[in-house]
């Protein structure tokens, strides 16, 4: 018996799949988004499979408050970016498996690249944003989405986008109201259930790839973990909201999901605590008449009509902030520099006004 | 008729309960919703969908026999 035969042979001897159906599982490629507690799972299982592509895409950082349910990782880990980490643990699992790392931010920018090059996209990401995102995602590149998410002791999985099944959004068209769900870092979570539910999506992906069993499409599978009691429910397809998705295609790439969720973008920091940042580049973004000066922050004076024409003179990552009078001509600055990829930019609220009174304050 | 109504995740929590017997009569899914977000005022400001018999249905489905209703909210986390 070869290598190959060895490493696969107690799935192989399964009637249902056998030498034919490890082939599937090998030429099969597979792009999970999120490689935390429901992605760790799932990657592990599909890697082991033999699933023979694996994409990863994470753009966050390996904490020590991850390691109890995160299980690719250990303390070595931490500080390190979880795509990489996560490629790096998969490939000691099964070096005859190929795994991409993309270790960036899912974007409408990028999404469209990336989901074409694989088969079955599972969703581990831990945000509405980022959950309608890849739905839309997958209905403009036609891929079976396998959908997981836990709250507290719960999981839901279901398989979106499938033979013609519902899509997230026909379960769900609308995002509930901003803040009204909080998230596992906020509300605890026990590791062992994104473990349970993870491994119920990469079982989901291994079907579809193999053609085997029944998929949970047009089904919502709900899991407690305490009363350890799964319950299915029948949903069905919207047309008018997979149209609706198809609808924007040509637009995609500029959809903003953040604030399709509710979720502002715009940071905004109180005047009290500016003179206290250190390293930061402050710009007064008034015209010049404009009174009082805030000299004490030694900002560089930019009016907010010729912004974008000196922006190259700043970098991307550095720390920015930005003022105007009263913090509404600032808030529209800082969507201009966000929009040419600064990553670190807030505005004061209350503007120079804010700012003025707390100097003599200080003084005081 | 009675129904089974069992409460998913937050609206557990907003309930403090999973699941009640609740004796009504024939209704459309909007009227129980009524009913019970008088109940149980934190219910007013989620939002989920409602399955009768394990099927997704809409505000307007018509409850006339007895039946589970089950509330389903989105979840998020990962």
């Amino acid at each position: 018996m070869n290598t190959f035969n060895s490493r696969y042979h107690r799935q192989i001897i399964l009637p249902e799949i056998g030498e034919e159906g490890q082939k599937k599982l090998n030429s099969s490629k597979v792009l999970v988004i999120g490689a935390g507690g429901l992605g760790c799972p799932a990657l592990q299982y599909l890697a082991a499979a033999g699933v023979g592509t694996i994409g990863i895409i994470d753009f966050d950082v390996v904490e020590i408050s991850n390691l109890h349910r995160q299980i690719l990782y250990g303390d070595s880990s931490v500080g390190k970016n979880k795509a990489l980490a996560a490629k790096n643990r998969l490939e000691d699992l099964n070096p005859t498996i190929h795994v991409n790392a993309y270790p960036e931010k899912l974007t409408p920018k990028n999404a469209i690249t990336i989901f074409s090059k694989y088969d079955i996209i599972v969703d581990g990401s831990d945000n509405f944003s980022t959950r309608y995102l890849v739905n839309d995602a997958c209905v403009i590149t036609d891929k079976p989405l396998v959908y997981g998410a836990i709250f507290k002791y719960e999981g839901q999985v279901s398989v979106f986008n499938y033979k013609k099944g519902p899509t997230y959004r026909c379960l769900f068209p609308e995002p509930p109201k901003a803040g009204s769900i909080p998230s596992c870092s906020e509300i605890g979570v026990l590791g062992v259930l994104p473990g349970i539910i993870g491994s119920l999506q990469a079982n989901e992906v291994i079907k579809i790839a193999l053609g085997i069993g029944e998929t949970l499409h047009g089904k919502l599978l709900m899991y407690d973990s305490l009363s350890t009691q799964f319950s299915t429910f029948s949903i069905h397809r919207v047309d008018a909201e997979v149209l609706k998705v198809k609808a924007i295609t040509k637009n995609f790439e500029n959809t903003d999901y953040d604030l399709f969720c509710g979720i502002e973008r715009i940071k905004e920091i109180l005047a009290k605590d500016v003179f206290r940042i250190e390293n930061c580049q402050c710009i007064d973004i008034r015209e010049p008449h404009e009174q009082p000066k805030i000299e004490s922050l030694n900002p560089d004076y930019i009016p907010l009509a010729t912004l974008e024409k000196n922006i190259s003179s700043y970098k991307k990552e550095q720390e920015i902030i930005l003022f105007c009078q009263s913090g509404v001509r600032s808030r529209k600055a800082v969507e201009i520099l966000q929009d040419h990829g600064f990553t670190n930019v807030s505005h004061v609220k209350g503007g120079a006004i804010a700012l003025h009174e707390e100097q003599i304050l200080k003084e005081v | 008729m009675q129904l089974t109504i069992k409460y998913f995740g937050m609206l557990a929590e907003a309930t403090a309960i999973t699941e009640e017997q609740l004796h009504i009569d024939v209704c459309s899914v909007a009227e129980l919703l009524n009913t019970l977000k008088d109940e149980y005022p934190k219910l007013r400001d989620k939002d989920f969908k409602v399955a009768v018999n394990q099927e997704l249905v809409g505000n307007n489905y018509t409850i006339n026999t007895e039946a589970e209703v089950a509330l389903l909210p989105p979840f998020a986390g990962g």
